[in-house]
């Protein structure tokens, strides 16, 4: 539930780096997803891209999650916002102020105050956020209402770099929609997001590079779905000492 | 006048945001605008006056994670 909307699908899919659009659309289907992540770019007078890819968005009648990628300054995110809501007719906004260009990192102190004037503004804010409490409880006094920490940087495939820091924010906003966002390589990664009771996972590149994005972006879907059902199971707490999983008491008496 | 549209330099007759757009062929376009830094909805564009060495961003639907 993500702003009073409620969605069938845990993932969140990105529309980049897919060989054709043709592919694109297969791996949307074969996702399930039921938001797509969208940006915008400059166009010339005579380019027509632009135009085609949002007739190609909208014969899918997906809701779509467009983002501030490439926004190094508040003002810049936030005017970026203002051109997505207009052209993307959403509220919706996922509010990237990158920090680093090599590791993609979000700057968190200007995501902060973008996500405040946003908020204000009447945008339903998802921010691309690191994994830290004390930031998150920020965007969440901001306005917040959906927090998407990074698992890792962004087309990284490098899964989830800090456990535990992902662990003490559920435990923390047990409220608040969370998404791991980015970061991600292979749907064991998203399964491992899911047990640790994450909302969804948002995630592009290693379904759009892979090998084989249709299949990859179904393999995706199922580890979700395992991985959420894993959690609702209630799974086991690791131990230190091994616990026979055969009973033995009654167990024959065949020694000496 | 000369402004600059997506950093490319172009002479356009004096007059609104609109009417440059029209001229520089984004008529009937699915675009975002800003000038100088600045948002412009496209409501406001007929009413936005253009003076010379503007900077006008134009942006369209994109690919995007």
């Amino acid at each position: 539930m993500f702003y009073g909307v409620e969605l069938g699908s845990r993932l969140l899919l990105g529309t980049a780096r897919y060989p054709s659009p043709a592919v694109l659309e297969r791996a949307i289907k074969a996702s399930g997803a039921e938001v797509v992540t969208v940006s915008l770019r400059r166009e010339g007078g005579s380019g027509r891209s632009g135009q085609s890819f949002w007739s190609f968005i909208q014969s899918l009648g997906l809701r779509v999650l467009p983002n501030t990628a490439g926004c190094h300054s508040v003002k810049e995110a936030v005017t970026t916002a203002h051109m997505a809501r207009e052209l993307f007719d959403t509220k919706w906004i996922k509010l990237e102020v990158i920090g680093d260009d090599d590791t993609l990192q979000p700057d968190v102190f200007g995501l902060v105050e973008a996500a405040r004037v946003l908020a204000e503004d009447g945008f339903e804010v998802f921010p691309y956020t690191t994994e830290d409490l004390a930031v998150a409880d920020r965007l969440v006094e901001a306005g917040c209402r959906v927090l998407m920490p990074w698992g890792a940087p962004i087309g990284s495939a490098r899964g989830l770099n800090n456990v535990y820091g992902l662990r003490a924010l559920r435990a923390h906003f047990p409220e608040i929609p969370l998404v791991v966002d980015a970061g991600l390589g292979v749907p064991s990664h998203a399964s491992a997001a899911m047990e640790l009771g994450y909302d969804a996972v948002l995630l592009n590149t290693a379904v759009a590079e892979a090998g084989d994005p249709v299949a990859m972006a179904k393999a995706f879907a199922l580890a979700i779905e395992a991985g959420r059902l894993a959690f609702a199971a209630r799974p086991l707490e690791p131990r230190d000492m091994a616990v026979p999983s055969t009973p033995v008491l009654g167990r024959a008496a065949l020694g000496n | 006048m000369r402004i600059f549209l997506n950093d490319d330099a172009h002479d356009v007759e004096p007059g609104t945001l609109a009417a440059a757009l029209e001229s520089l062929g984004f008529g009937g376009r699915k675009i975002a605008t800003a000038v100088n830094g600045r948002f412009v909805a496209a409501a406001a564009r007929p009413k936005t006056a253009l003076v010379d060495g503007d900077r006008v961003e134009v942006v369209a639907p994109m690919q995007g994670g």
